[in-house]
């Protein structure tokens, strides 16, 4: 019984040392935002009263506005194209099964292994090229941002196995009604696979939100720039103000944190869903 | 018959218009490129002035010091990284498992939390947690177990550490999900019937748990494997891969290689193919050691 009691003991305490650790950077992130530079250096853990201030300076000192409309274009149109591509593939893949396509399947799931470093350089010089002919999808375009991170083997995998629950009947119910193939996608199966298509949408958005490499290559000057580069600019300043770079830290994490919270349940299923 | 046969191959038709988009797309996003990384890492020049050189540039990685540097700290990275990531996941979702615990949601919350950050916002904020007059300095100097600040960010030595720390902070809770929600999957009664047969919990552990695992600590231990070989917000936001070259990844010196210094795009080439074959060669290793514990 007593060592029953003790390791009880045991868990609370070191789960909540591990809960500690895990969450003090985001209540220091929040308490720096609202205080002042010289503060934050002397390491003051109680909130203060110039978040506005900091804000403000933010706002004067960098393109703060644009780099949120940026990341919210770039988040937005990416997840929809990603999303459409994806459950289209992962349909296709699992509704119209043939030994043909599933090879096919697996080649395309090769490219996961592909780390994008390899990707990067290749990549560059292709936008770089496609900018000669079609500056508006070439180098320092939202366009070259989104059309890298548009198809990926993990959407298409994540909606595949989730196909493989959807009621095959209501395809043959579709069939009789007189729908075509792509109608009974777009009307049947799109509104069924509503979750699915929730917790691929979360994934792909914060995946999207905070993509940083891709963007630091392709995206040139500072009106282009997402939050993510904005962020990295402010932190490698020579003479850094640390209250107006925790207030930029903390209105960047808001989307997907709050994102996060809401849809807790989906993006765990989401995450799990994906590899079983 | 004809009937069906045309169907079938009506079918097969829409079938192949439904995966064209993704075929497309992966094709010309990462198999295109991926040949054009090949036929790059031949080529040497600045920029885009680019001419055949052979094997010039494989040469040359094997001559190239930072390059040697660059690979020996994303391995050390690697050794550390992954199975502190994977031990510290598995023993916490296995005392979160146990459904008498009070305060579960909470610890679970908290302790995934830190994976919806950005891997550039949580660096920024490490950065400044461990300047040398930053909170953690502060914290263990006022706990009196050091007694002068810690040059966390500018001694090679402490600064692979925080990197490593830092990594350490962001993924163990993504990890822990997967064990959490795979725990969830066992059945009970294996557990009571361990128990009747005198089993304590260290050997219900690795008897019972970690068997029933396996697939998911082989599939987060490829997934983790992979992301620490591409290691580069962490490293660019942190310590931009000093002091020296002391924290530098394969992917920074890639970035420096293609962007930073004067651009050779054919020598990057070359050394994106190491992380490719790296990443081939350690995923068949891991296959083959599950599958060999797999009996």
């Amino acid at each position: 019984m007593a060592k029953a009691k003790a390791k009880r003991i045991f868990t609370y305490v070191f789960l909540s040392i591990v809960a500690f650790v895990s969450i003090f950077p985001f209540f220091w992130m929040l308490v720096s935002s609202t205080n002042a530079s010289v503060d934050v250096t002397k390491g003051r853990l109680l909130p203060g009263s110039v978040f506005l201030d900091n804000f403000n300076k933010l706002l004067d000192s960098t393109n703060l506005v644009q780099a949120l409309g940026n990341s919210a274009i770039v988040s937005v149109i990416s997840t929809i194209l990603a999303l459409l591509i994806g459950s289209l593939a992962g349909y296709g893949f699992e509704v119209y099964r043939t030994k043909s396509r599933d090879i096919v399947f697996n080649i395309l799931l090769l490219s996961m292994m592909i780390p994008f470093a390899a990707l990067m350089v290749p990549l560059y010089r292709m936008f770089a090229t496609i900018s000669g002919f079609a500056p508006f999808i070439g180098i320092n375009t939202m366009a070259a941002v989104i059309l890298p991170t548009i198809t990926t083997a993990f959407l298409i995998f994540f909606f595949r196995q989730n196909t493989k629950m959807f009621p095959k009947e209501m395809l043959e119910a579709g069939r009789i009604d007189g729908l075509s193939e792509i109608g009974i996608f777009l009307k049947i199966y799109m509104p069924t696979m509503k979750t699915t298509y929730a917790a691929a949408a979360i994934i792909t958005f914060m995946s999207s939100w905070n993509n940083y490499l891709w963007p630091l290559v392709v995206l040139q000057t500072p009106d282009q720039q997402t939050i993510p580069l904005l962020i990295s600019n402010l932190g490698s300043s020579y003479s850094p103000d640390y209250g107006v770079i925790m207030t930029a830290i903390v209105i960047a994490t808001l989307p997907t944190a709050i994102v996060f919270f809401i849809m807790q349940k989906h993006f765990v299923a989401g995450m799990v869903g994906s590899v079983k | 018959m004809n009937t069906g046969d045309s169907l079938q191959k009506k079918n097969n038709l829409t079938g192949w218009a439904f995966i064209s988009l993704a075929v497309i797309g992966i094709v010309a996003f990462y198999f295109y490129p991926m040949l054009q990384a090949l036929l790059l890492s031949f080529k040497s020049g600045v920029g885009a002035n680019l001419e055949f050189t052979g094997l010039d540039n494989y040469k040359r990685l094997f001559i190239d010091t930072t390059f040697r540097t660059a690979v020996s700290n994303t391995f050390l990275y690697l050794i550390i990284q992954v199975p502190v990531m994977i031990i510290l996941g598995l023993f916490i979702s296995v005392l979160l498992n146990d459904s008498t615990l009070r305060f579960r949601s909470f610890f679970r919350t908290a302790i995934f939390l830190p994976c919806v950050t950005s891997l550039v916002a949580y660096s920024v904020v490490f950065k400044y947690l461990f300047s040398s007059d930053g909170m953690v300095n502060q914290f263990l100097m006022n706990l009196h177990v050091i007694a002068e600040p810690i040059q966390w960010i500018t001694d090679p030595f402490w600064a692979k550490i925080t990197i490593i720390i830092a990594v350490t902070w962001r993924w163990t809770g993504y990890n822990m999900i997967f064990y959490l929600s795979s725990l969830q999957n066992i059945d009970q009664s294996i557990y009571e019937a361990a128990r009747i047969d005198g089993a304590n919990a260290f050997t219900q552990f690795f008897k019972i748990t970690v068997p029933l695992l396996k697939p998911i600590i082989l599939f987060t231990s490829i997934t983790s494997t992979i992301g620490t070989l591409q290691i580069f917000d962490e490293i660019m936001n942190i310590t931009k891969g000093g002091p020296g070259n002391a924290t530098m990844s394969i992917s920074q010196y890639i970035y420096n290689l293609s962007f930073k210094y004067s651009p050779d795009f054919g020598y990057a080439a070359t050394v994106s193919y190491s992380i490719v074959l790296m990443i081939i060669v350690l995923s068949i290793i891991q296959f083959k050691v599950a599958g060999e514990r797999n009996g």
